[in-house]
């Protein structure tokens, strides 16, 4: 792609990222969550692959970092909740809601702004689908433009 | 006190175990392909053996509830919820522990045998990642007590389904199939989305219990019955909608193939588990019930006529897969039409229930050892058309005892358990109907001409020249063929042990709706 689209792209590409993580971070307060934001964190990916080309990204995507992810996610989310376990309750009890420690706020009555450290677990869960759907769909992305051919060859 | 945190968590571990190791798969098969064969097979060796454990609790103790995300395992109504059981739970009643046992007991054998049979090909990392979240998905079918969880287990079986399907691209041959499945699956998924919807909108519930308890009967209810029988008919391949099976059947590694008839059996196992648990007597079950039987007697007539002219060994088999899914589906069927009625019940359906219950074990076992020695066939010649193969005798003897044994267990011929199943099905049915018990009988007798076919073509004979090089199949891939054809003599020697311990808890706990509903809501 020109020069021009590159540089949008190397702008946007932050903005995105940022964009997705934020989704992330507050989807027990607000619409999206772990999913819908690691979908918009692994646009960007989608983004400058699409402005670049496929040979130019492998030094900036690679499969294997990604691979990692998407298995350091899921194993992250499955580990939260056997933690449970040990603690004497049952698999998904949520043993962070309410408790004083990380995310363990009690949820304010009323009418509020909404309070980032609250939900128990919800948050760590939703990191844990932010991190493995960032890394599946970028590498999904990775695979299907692949075939895409350099310009001008 | 660990021992004891691990059994009460045993119903949690059964899906958790094969998940993680499953998410695991890809970073240990970087270290060495031998370390990522040993985790694929220490991690099913493990389901299995909590599988085993928890059937054990289930057939002395009763029916085990997990709730999760509760303070307790057993706490099905938290305080505050206003007795209705608001989270999502697992009720392994004796009906689920035989579709675990039969699930673990399958899948530990397919593991065996996949793990020499596919060693060389590419991806393995990403196959074995699916082998397992097939694995963990069937066991969550058969498991949940949750209508929503259900649907959940059901897409994940069909995604991984799919994606085994498609594993060896063939030329697209097997993409295709895969593609195929795809669309049957995902039009079945979102059939039974909206009749969650349809009853969940009416009753306010997903748990299978409340939802038994509050059930009216009304016109939504039959519409939503409508489409959950006929989703999960699609899922488990009856006819009219099992196009898809010979694809699927035929285009899949033999190792997946075996590990898709138990998921198919998951969805026969869901259809029955709606129709008796979920709406039970309310429904009209002589009508259901005869609806039942015609998809089986469809099933079984269309599958075998279809499988005679096959030329492809796996295909053929896969046809017997829909035809023999007729017997389990005639045989419930029975029980289904005389529900109501005590005294009839007891004179014959509980046994045409056994019968197809038992018959479900049994197709798990046998269709599982043909796959798999259809699969050993395959893997020696490089092709599966009959027309290529014969004298495979003369090299094959251990894979052509096992075929016998397979082959003429599918036939229904004593001692092996295809007869036990079978003639528990003819004696009921025949009672209740002496035509679909003919009709039963001459299936058979075609399955078995079909398979005397099979046989002269692939291991009859003069040896030819281009089988030269062809030798016995390795050490692993015989003995996962063994375990299963030893279980097939078992079950067929002693049916009598295995219907009065297994089946027969499973027959009545499925029957007994109102059991289920006390067990979860409480208040017996």
């Amino acid at each position: 792609m020109s020069k021009i689209v590159r540089f949008c792209a190397d702008m946007l590409y932050p903005a995105i990222v940022i964009f997705g993580l934020y989704v992330i971070m507050h989807g027990h307060i607000t619409p999206g969550g772990g999913f819908q934001g690691g979908a918009v964190v692994a646009t960007a990916a989608a983004l400058i692959i699409v402005a670049y080309s496929y040979e130019e990204i492998q030094g900036m995507l690679s499969k294997f970092l990604l691979q990692i992810q998407e298995s350091a996610g899921l194993v992250m989310f499955a580990g939260v909740a056997l933690i449970a376990i040990g603690l004497g309750t049952t698999f998904f009890y949520n043993y962070l809601a309410n408790s004083g420690l990380l995310f363990g706020m009690s949820v304010p009555f009323g009418p509020n702004p909404g309070e980032l450290n609250t939900g128990g677990f919800l948050p760590l869960m939703n990191i844990a689908v932010g991190i493995e759907v960032w890394g599946g769909l970028a590498i999904v992305i990775l695979y299907l433009l692949s075939g895409i051919p350099k310009e001008g060859t | 006190m660990i021992a004891d945190v691990i059994v009460s968590n045993l119903p949690a571990f059964l899906v958790a175990v094969p998940l993680l190791a499953a998410f695991l798969c890809p970073l240990v098969g970087r270290i060495s392909p031998n370390i990522r064969a040993a985790w694929v097979f220490a991690a099913m060796a493990l389901t299995a053996a909590i599988a085993y454990c928890l059937a054990y609790l289930v057939y002395t103790g009763g029916t085990v509830i997990y709730v999760f995300g509760a303070t307790a395992a057993d706490l099905s109504i938290p305080l505050d919820s206003g007795g209705i059981p608001i989270r999502i739970m697992f009720t392994v009643d004796p009906m689920s522990a035989l579709m675990e046992i039969i699930a673990v007991t399958v899948g530990l054998g397919v593991i065996i045998y996949s793990l020499s049979s596919d060693e060389r090909r590419s991806g393995l990392e990403n196959y074995y990642t699916i082998f397992l979240l097939l694995i963990s998905a069937v066991l969550g079918m058969v498991s949940t007590g949750d209508i929503f969880n259900f649907f959940v287990f059901l897409e994940i079986s069909s995604l991984a389904t799919a994606g085994l399907v498609a594993y060896r691209v063939e030329k697209g041959l097997a993409v295709e199939a895969g593609l195929k499945y795809l669309m049957v699956s995902t039009i079945a998924g979102i059939f039974f989305l909206f009749a969650i919807g349809i009853l969940y909108g009416q009753y306010n519930a997903l748990n299978m219990a409340i939802i038994a308890e509050r059930i009216q009967w009304t016109p939504l209810d039959k519409i939503a019955l409508v489409l959950i029988v006929a989703s999960l008919a699609a899922k488990c391949g009856s006819v009219p909608m099992h196009f898809w099976t010979p694809d699927a059947y035929m285009m899949a590694p033999a190792a997946v193939t075996a590990m898709l008839v138990v998921a198919s059996q998951a969805s026969l196992y869901g259809l029955f588990r709606f129709v008796f648990t979920v709406y039970g007597v309310s429904l009209n079950y002589v009508t259901m019930g005869w609806v039942v039987i015609i998809l089986g007697i469809l099933s079984m007539v269309v599958g075998v006529t279809m499988a005679i002219p096959q030329k492809d060994i796996k295909r053929l088999m896969a046809y017997h897969a829909v035809s023999q899914t007729g017997y389990m589906l005639l045989g419930v069927g029975v029980g289904l039409a005389v529900l109501g009625d005590q005294f009839l019940l007891n004179s014959y359906g509980y046994t045409a229930m056994e019968g197809g219950i038992f018959h479900i074990m049994n197709h798990a076992l046998y269709k599982g050892l043909l796959f798999l020695t259809a699969g050993a066939i395959i893997y020696r010649i490089g092709t599966g058309d009959l027309n290529r193969m014969g004298g495979l005798g003369h090299k094959m003897k251990f894979t052509m005892v096992f075929f016998i044994i397979g082959a003429l267990a599918i036939a229904g011929i004593p001692p092996f358990n295809g007869f036990a199943s079978k003639f528990l099905i003819y004696e009921s049915v025949y009672q209740f109907n002496p035509i679909l018990a003919v009709i039963a009988m001459v299936v058979s007798i075609l399955t078995l001409a079909s398979f005397v076919k099979v046989f002269h073509a692939v291991f009859m004979g003069p040896p030819r020249e281009e089988h030269a090089q062809v030798r016995e199949v390795p050490l692993p891939m015989l003995g996962a063929m063994a375990f299963l054809a030893i279980l097939v003599i078992v079950s067929g020697l002693f049916p009598g042990i295995f219907v009065t311990n297994l089946i027969e808890p499973a027959v009545h706990a499925l029957t007994d709706q109102a059991g289920y509903m006390t067990i979860v809501l409480g208040g017996g």
